[in-house]
């Protein structure tokens, strides 16, 4: 269950990416599909539930998982090699974790609560909005690009692991496991590095 | 070589137990760390002492008595082997050794390194078995074919002794590695279809019982596995207990 609600944010984190990269390359497509995005009925009344039950769903999993696993040993080793045998990232999935909704709530603060209350509190008319001036505004605070990039490299070492764990527990371990890990890697690498690509050059580019 | 030994005392299920530091002399390198245990207790005897209480029964690798966590790893530092084939030569003169037994909630502690290790054979037994007709003219099993590929993997899972080191290794304590190399030795098998889906999840169902965590993929396992039981076969359980469930 854990790997199906990771599954899905996977997919969500690519389709995040793509569209943000847009930003990079031309303000009008990137507004055009923000608007898009913004005001299609499937994507705000059907997608947006579903993703926001997703990330909640894969958190709170999360954290009965690792209360579970806790109870499981309930007296510790004076003495553990953990290095030995597995990787750090893979021990500490739960902190990583942690550390990726606490930024979720700061960015969620910065662009979906403001985008929310124009729509449907305000009644604002999305019409011509610019999407890429509140990314660029956004982005000239150096503490916010140090959140952000920071995050990232949470999001990295979350996945660095995930990715094949996700793989491995609903049952996939053959002969494609090899590649899959080195696509995995990578996966896990270029994303994060491509979001703080973003948020890097929208500071030191407007 | 002359070593330190750090040993968990423990006098019994309910006592409280602590880390005490004793010393041995002369300590060959030939020796297995079991037999340095003997030596240990040979000491604690005939000065009066109460001996190290720990278990061992075949001393070849292939009970999976020896229970022992050493300097942070199941069955010490040594890859591919039980404490009992772990020789000393593993470590050097002066050295200091923490020996623990092995801790998980499922494992209560009986005395001093002895742990119970009961909860694996409930596992087994609700499950690990085929039913066969034992009337006298049972099927010859050399007649069922089977691929050569099935029956390796098959042999591999089968190597599994039961020692436990997969959960003593695990931070969550999951008994995933054992349990699949037990549901995959039938899985791989003609003789196991029949019962397959329910072998499976009353596997799964008992070691949930016995209050062993999850699995999360750290690998740590299969790393300290004395037998070498790879990863794939908790994969192969996974994969059996989703169907087993979607076809209900
Ligand atoms: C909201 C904050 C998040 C928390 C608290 C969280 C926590 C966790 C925990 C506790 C686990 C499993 C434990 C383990 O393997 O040791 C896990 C697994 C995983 N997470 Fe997250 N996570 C979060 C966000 C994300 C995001 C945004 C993604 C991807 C875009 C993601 C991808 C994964 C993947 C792929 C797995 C592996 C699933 C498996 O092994 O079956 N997580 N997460
Ligand atoms: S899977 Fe390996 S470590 Fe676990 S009980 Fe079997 S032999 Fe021991
Ligand atoms: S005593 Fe039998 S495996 Fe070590």
């Amino acid at each position: 269950m854990m790997a199906l609600s990771a599954f899905f944010l996977m997919f969500f984190l690519l389709q995040h990416f793509a569209i943000n990269i847009l930003s990079v390359f031309s303000p009008n497509v990137f507004n055009e599909v923000s608007y898009f995005m913004g005001t299609n009925p499937l994507i705000q009344y059907v997608m947006q539930p579903v993703l926001l039950f997703g990330i909640v769903y894969h958190f709170v999993m999360g954290f009965i998982l690792e209360l579970k696993n806790r109870k499981a040993q309930t007296v510790k080793y004076a003495k553990n090699n953990g290095a030995a045998n597995s990787t750090w990232v893979s021990r500490n999935m739960i902190y990583t974790g942690l550390f990726i909704l606490l930024f979720m709530v700061f960015h969620f603060n910065d662009f979906w609560v403001p985008e929310i209350v124009d729509k449907f509190i305000e009644g604002n008319s999305q019409v011509g909005k610019d999407y890429h001036h509140h990314v660029v505004t956004m982005f000239e605070n150096p503490v916010r690009i140090g959140v952000y990039v920071l995050a990232f490299v949470f999001l990295a070492l979350h996945l660095l692991h995930g990715f094949n764990s996700a793989f491995q527990s609903v049952g996939a371990n053959n002969k494609y496991t090899k590649g899959l890990k080195g696509f995995g890697k990578a996966y896990a690498l270029l994303i994060p590095l491509g979001f703080i690509f973003i948020a890097l050059f929208h500071h030191f580019n407007h | 070589m002359n070593l330190t030994l750090k040993i968990w005392r423990q006098k019994g299920p309910q006592d409280k137990g602590q880390m005490v530091d004793y010393k041995v002399t002369d300590i060959s390198e030939h020796m297995s760390f079991l037999e340095m245990m003997d030596v240990l207790n040979e000491q604690l005897i005939n000065s009066g002492d109460e001996p190290v209480a720990f278990d061992h029964d075949c001393r070849e690798g292939i009970c999976g008595m020896c229970s022992m966590y050493i300097n942070g790893e199941a069955h010490g530092p040594d890859r591919g082997v039980t404490t009992c084939q772990l020789h000393m030569r593993m470590f050097k003169d002066g050295d200091t050794i923490t020996i623990e037994p092995f801790r998980a909630a499922a494992f209560p502690v009986i005395k001093d390194l002895v742990v119970d290790r009961m909860a694996f054979e409930r596992i087994q037994q609700a499950g690990g078995y085929i039913s066969i007709n034992t009337s006298g003219n049972t099927q010859d099993g050399n007649a069922i074919p089977i691929s050569k590929h099935a029956a390796d993997e098959a042999m591999d899972a089968a190597t599994c002794i039961g020692c436990g080191a997969c959960v003593a290794s695990c931070k969550n304590s999951s008994a995933m590695l054992f349990v699949g190399a037990k549901v995959s030795q039938y899985a791989l098998l003609p003789q196991g279809q029949v019962e397959a889906a329910d072998r499976v999840k009353n596997m799964v169902a008992q070691m949930d019982l016995e209050g062993f965590g999850n699995c999360t993929n750290t690998g740590a396992c299969e790393i300290e596995c004395p037998k070498g039981i790879s990863l794939e076969n908790i994969a192969r359980m996974n994969r059996e207990f989703l169907k087993a469930n979607v076809k209900g």
